[in-house]
């Protein structure tokens, strides 16, 4: 008798199911998404049990890293009309007898965090390569002559009254440039600051109280 | 994964007919495509949101001179000071080379049986009271809000009289780390008062003879 021979088949995967379930997925991150955003610095924040969340809108950051320097952003405002940044610009650059060309202005409104001196803004605002740029982020100068962070934080609470002010440290920076720059916030009467931390939940019960010695 | 279609051989004879087309769209690159995106917007989304923690510091404006500053007890004043290396000094009282004698430095660290010991020690009756009304809280006993239970806690912490006051002290050397570690320990133990104050010379001294 003659074999019968199945015929030859390619096994094929149906992959129907799962182009399902990765389109959902994809939408569910795309309406989720909110970006990081770019950050001039690495910046390893310490930890602590605070479960307050940060504000997403109205607040200006100033961010120390390990090194030593100092990075400074403000948002636009929650009205995207304000426009508080490229208004923040404007300000700075009278304030320094520069003037930024109208382009440099709304790039600036774009952007995110920074840390050089209001002399190389505008290199840094008109440069094309990303490596030139990181050698500018120098940190904001905050010597005792020439204080540019005080301009930056005088002016920003000029520019959004509302804005609350949060400090994002690295864990390992000396508490020493923490301070001075705590101590710059305070002459410009900001006595409330945020400082950004990690979760890292810790739990302590009446168990933990050590009894009491008499 | 991507389909195959082989043709069928070993007709031999009979008419040639037009080839069967499969209805089949091959999903791959669709596939490839959305894997790719997915990773992308996986990476690029911050999950997790920052957390923040709130100080408040005094205002630094000179007081006014005819306003009287309260009087704090001096066995309820705990000093805490931060140095070098993670390193937590504490001792009790006023450190005044005038009024001997000098109150000695102990030497302790941020673990769980460190500082945090002797802040449950110090702030025992705060501590109870409010870990005591959370539990009411949790085992159903009582029912209250989310702002009710805060501005209880806000009350208990402002009614109490007992409670050490803490003073902490950073030195040059100590990093911003030890600062939130130290805000975090009176976040966690219920301290109703602290403040960040400047190191004195007299605390500076007392740093350098303390034990390593």
């Amino acid at each position: 008798m003659p074999k019968i021979k199945p015929p030859v088949r390619t096994p094929h995967i149906d992959m129907t199911p799962m182009v399902d379930l990765f389109s959902v997925l994809l939408i569910f991150l795309l309406l989720t998404a909110s970006f990081r955003p770019q950050e001039a610095a690495v910046i390893t924040t310490p930890q602590s049990v605070s479960e307050k969340t940060a504000p997403n809108e109205d607040i200006m950051t100033i961010f120390i890293s390990k090194d030593g320097k100092v990075y400074f952003n403000i948002d636009n405002g929650r009205d995207t009309s304000t426009h508080f940044r490229s208004k923040l610009l404007t300000k700075i650059g009278e304030q320094y007898k520069i003037t930024f060309t109208k382009a440099e202005i709304s790039k600036f409104g774009t952007m995110s965090s920074f840390g050089l001196p209001i002399k190389d803004l505008k290199t840094w605002l008109n440069s094309k390569d990303s490596k030139e740029k990181e050698k500018l982020q120098t940190g904001i100068p905050m010597d005792s002559t020439d204080n540019q962070l005080a301009w930056w934080v005088r002016e920003a609470r000029l520019t959004n009254v509302g804005a609350e002010v949060a400090i994002k440290g690295d864990a390992d920076t000396d508490y020493k440039l923490v301070k001075k720059v705590m101590d710059l916030l305070q002459d410009n009467k900001v006595n409330k600051f945020n400082l950004v931390t990690n979760l890292q939940k810790q739990e302590v019960t009446l168990k933990d109280v050590p009894p009491a010695t008499k | 994964m991507a389909e195959i279609i082989q043709e069928e051989k070993g007709k031999k004879g009979g008419k040639r007919r037009a080839k069967k087309q499969s209805t089949r769209i091959d999903m791959t690159p669709m596939v490839d495509l959305m894997c790719l995106l997915i990773t992308f917007f996986m990476l690029t989304t911050a999950f997790s949101k920052a957390k923040v923690m709130i100080i408040t510091m005094p205002d630094k404006t000179p007081n006014n001179p005819n306003e009287k500053q309260p009087e704090i007890s001096k066995f309820r004043t705990l000093n805490i000071l931060l140095s070098e290396g993670d390193k937590v000094y504490y001792y009790i009282g006023l450190a005044d080379p005038k009024k001997p004698p000098m109150p000695t430095l102990i030497k302790t660290n941020f673990s769980k049986d460190g500082i945090r010991k002797i802040l449950l020690d110090k702030n025992r009756d705060l501590f109870t009271k409010i870990a005591e009304y959370r539990d009411k809280r949790v085992t159903g006993k009582i029912v209250v809000s989310d702002t009710t239970l805060d501005n209880e806690i806000k009350r208990m912490k402002r009614d109490d009289k007992k409670g050490p006051i803490v003073l902490i002290k950073a030195d040059e050397k100590a990093k911003y780390k030890d600062i939130v570690n130290i805000i975090d320990e009176m976040a966690i133990c219920n301290i109703a008062s602290y403040a960040i104050v400047d190191i004195n010379s007299v605390e500076k001294d007392m740093l350098k003879t303390a034990p390593k």
